[in-house]
């Protein structure tokens, strides 16, 4: 009998074992050193040069026996996936966070380079799944630019305006998950049923609501369907009614303003050193916009504004994406007057295929479309940096040809990645229960962190 | 200091491996707020490829690309990892927004950088054997790894 | 205490018809949500498709108060086991369904990170093919699970028969929980 309850006790401590992820874990107090302390703390971001702080200068005093190191996550509802933080708690406050990532490690840095330019914009759009658009478009451009290839004007604009739709889907859809993890349920369903606009737009235009694999190198894949004008106006004029709404529902309501102001509070120079873009650098005042001032596509030929925070609190970075809609929603409207007519994709026959029709009058086109599909693009030997702004900051791809039809390696920058680091220092000093306002309004999707 | 590193016609920064910290500090002090970027790339099969004269090619490479908001511009630094010692000093001290991308950079291609606070794998298993993205560890699949696989029914 | 007491009409019916009637009609499911699929499990259950309709609005944050759990998403290496655990943590009766490509298969991402296949780990009920499947076919599994569950029989446990075999308590197995054989075991070194 003794043997047995050894026996399962020994069992359920294997069995808690099977999730612990070792020095990636937050550690003990007393087992901290001291540079682990500096990452944590944020501390090296107080005192200029990188000098490392003493951990006995850190303002929070902290009695050694009284704190906590909870566990939050991977599986739960409010950490937008299968994000996992480690929080120490005094009490109820935060003293120190780490997340620990790589839940949704998926290798698509790895699949990229078995994959030829053709396919890998199927692979890439599946890792920020909120903007699968802008995946795909910082490949494509990368690709692009190794090849040496200008796009028609009518793509440009093509990508622009799904570009910014999808901005305007992805903004809403988190929209209503930070109103669900604010307790607003109102939020959520709204921002979902707005969101469906948007998507059944999608589905028009490419045949999917998500993972479209629609802008491809040389162009998109497809021109826009007839009567697309009358679906973007439609969005156009109905979104902005429906942002009326929602300023009403949250904006001056006491109670999110009480979770949200002041929460989580990010300087310009920590957003800076911490590397963080998007909307979580806009809302500390630093007006760094990748559209407006480093233009890609024709973002220099239409308007908007960049939107700025003050304070740099979850409040801002609300404020800043409810704005930003109104702004993409300005660039649409400005997309539909001023939509060029031309070919949708590159009429080079080495690049992009050739239409279906050609095909069946065509032996050389039949050839070429065969030699696309099998062999691939040609990309000259190179690497090349491209960078846009997607809704969650600057998504880069690092891309590196060795002049066969397959990247030698294709690297993304995923900006919720970068951003993820933050986090640790909003949160220090915060209240546990700020954690899931502080956590949403950084708005990570885990598509993209992992990878 | 920043004239005497190796430097392509493209403007990307070739420094040597004693060169790279010094070079970044330098880079920072001259404009460049943030680091947008930070990954290694493994040169295996390509020790030929086109690197500008005096530059000597290595397995690995550290990309790091820089991001200056004042002046609107971005600088790349290219540095050379030879395959028997792959480490580099850190940047950590300099934009403490490389922690992650080191980590990362670590955990996929096993590149280590000295002087980071916290050298653990950041997106595999902790456990995990080998460095996935480097060119020979093979793509395909692997059976699911159970640390302790037990089920209580 | 007889049934001539009662002053109203009743009908009788097998206890077994009763259970799976109550049953099929209150699947909760747990937020399992992983990837891409979850936006669409969460689509689902917003105001254009609705789940509410089939009894299915409750999303429990809870394992113990869930009895499905829907594998919205690809499963990394390192989530297989958390994975297990929330599975296990879950009260009988239990029922799974894997939603999409890659929880079904790996679907494009047959690598070294992505578990080829959710049902290596856990048996699987209903597999809704897809990437991602979009609400109305996640919807579609749902009344296919019903369906399962209003004709199945309603004492048979999970892992009896199922070809899922679990290593025996105290002893480490590496091996994947099927078709060891075939797999072929490279990339590791």
């Amino acid at each position: 009998m003794a043997d047995e309850e050894n026996k399962q006790s020994e069992a359920e401590e294997e069995f808690s074992e099977e999730t612990f992820e070792g020095p990636q874990e937050m550690s003990e107090r007393s087992t901290t050193s001291l540079a682990e302390m500096t990452v944590e703390e944020g501390a090296v971001l107080r005192i200029a040069e990188g000098v490392v702080v003493d951990a006995d200068d850190i303002d929070i005093e902290i009695a050694e026996d009284e704190t906590m190191i909870i566990n939050m996550g991977p599986q739960h509802p409010s950490t937008h996936g299968v994000l996992r933080l480690m929080m120490e708690l005094q009490g109820e406050t935060v003293l120190r966070t780490k997340p620990v990532i790589g839940y949704l490690h998926t290798g698509m840095e790895k699949t990229g380079e078995g994959l030829s330019y053709i396919q890998g914009s199927t692979n890439v759009t599946r890792m920020d799944y909120l903007s699968p658009l802008h995946n795909e478009l910082v490949f494509s451009l990368a690709t692009e630019d190794l090849l040496g290839i200008e796009i028609p004007e009518r793509a440009t604009w093509i990508r622009m305006l799904m570009a910014e739709l999808n901005r305007i889907s992805s903004h809403l859809m988190w929209m209503a998950t930070n109103g669900m993890d604010l307790g607003s349920t109102s939020m959520m369903i709204f921002g979902f049923r707005d969101r469906e606009m948007v998507l059944s737009f999608f589905e028009k235009v490419t045949g999917l609501r998500m993972n479209h694999n629609y802008i491809r190198p040389g162009g998109v894949a497809a021109d826009l369907p007839d009567g697309w004008e009358d679906d973007v106006l439609a969005i156009a004029q109905t979104i902005p009614r429906r942002l009326d709404e929602y300023n009403d529902m949250l904006t001056g309501q006491p109670i999110f303003r009480e979770r949200t102001e002041g929460v989580g509070i990010l300087t310009q120079e920590q957003a800076l050193a911490l590397s963080a873009t998007g909307p979580v650098l806009r809302s500390t005042g630093v007006a760094w916009d990748l559209r407006k001032h480093m233009p890609y596509l024709a973002y220099d030929q239409v308007e908007f504004d960049v939107v700025v925070g003050s304070v740099g609190d979850t409040f801002d970075r609300y404020a800043v994406r409810l704005a930003e809609l109104r702004e993409s929603v300005r660039i649409v409207t400005q997309i539909l007057d001023k939509m060029p007519s031309g070919p949708y994709r590159v009429l080079d026959k080495k690049v992009t295929p050739p239409p279906r029709k050609r095909i069946d009058e065509s032996m050389e086109a039949l050839i070429h479309h065969f030699k696309l599909f099998t062999e691939g693009v040609k990309v000259p030997p190179g690497e090349t940096y491209v960078a846009i702004e997607s809704p969650r900051g600057e998504l880069g791809c690092y891309m590196v040809s060795d002049g066969s039809s397959k990247p030698y390696r294709m690297h993304i920058r995923g900006p919720s990645f970068v951003n993820l680091q933050s986090l640790p220092v909003m949160m220090r000093g915060g209240l546990v229960a700020d954690a899931v306002a502080i956590i949403s309004s950084v708005d990570p999707v885990m598509g993209e962190v992992d990878r | 200091m920043i004239d005497d590193v190796i430097k392509s016609e493209t403007g990307t920064y070739f420094p040597t491996r004693e060169q790279y910290e010094e070079l970044i500090g330098e880079l920072k002090k001259s404009g460049y707020e943030y680091c947008s970027d930070l990954c290694a790339v493994d040169y295996l099969e390509h020790f030929d490829r086109a690197l500008p004269e005096g530059a000597q090619a290595e397995r690995f490479e550290v990309v790091v690309n820089l991001v200056s908001v004042k002046n609107r511009s971005r600088a790349r630094v290219r540095v050379q990892v030879p395959e028997a010692d792959p480490s580099v000093p850190t940047l950590f001290h300099h934009y403490p927004g490389t922690e992650a991308m080191e980590r990362e950079a670590y955990d996929l291609m096993g590149i280590v950088f000295t002087g980071h606070p916290d050298m653990t794998r950041i997106l595999m298993p902790e456990e995990w054997e080998g460095h996935p993205l480097r060119k020979d560890y093979s793509a395909e699949r692997v059976p699911v790894q159970f640390k302790h696989s037990q089920s209580i029914r | 205490m007889g049934l001539e007491d009662l002053s109203h009409n009743f009908l009788t019916g097998n206890i077994e018809n009763l259970v799976r009637w109550a049953r099929r009609n209150s699947v909760w499911p747990a937020t399992f949500g992983l990837a891409c699929c979850a936006i669409e499990m969460m689509s689902a259950g917003a105001g254009d498709f609705d789940l509410a309709r089939f009894g299915m609005e409750v999303f429990r944050a809870s394992p113990r108060q869930a009895d499905l759990m829907i594998v919205a998403g690809r499963v990394s290496q390192k989530m297989a086991p958390v994975l297990r655990q929330v599975y296990d943590q879950m009260m009988e009766p239990k029922w799974v369904i894997s939603m999409g490509v890659c929880a079904s298969t790996g679907g494009l991402f047959n690598n070294y990170a992505v578990v080829q296949g959710v049902d290596q780990i856990v048996p699987v009920d209903v597999y809704a093919p897809g990437c991602p499947p979009g609400p109305e076919t996640l919807i579609h599994a749902i009344l296919t699970l019903h369906e399962k569950i209003r004709t199945g029989a309603i004492t048979r446990r999970k892992g009896e028969g199922e070809g899922i075999h679990l290593p025996q308590a105290g002893v480490p197995s590496r091996e994947p929980a099927t078709s060891g054989a075939s797999l072929k075991i490279v990339g590791k070194k």
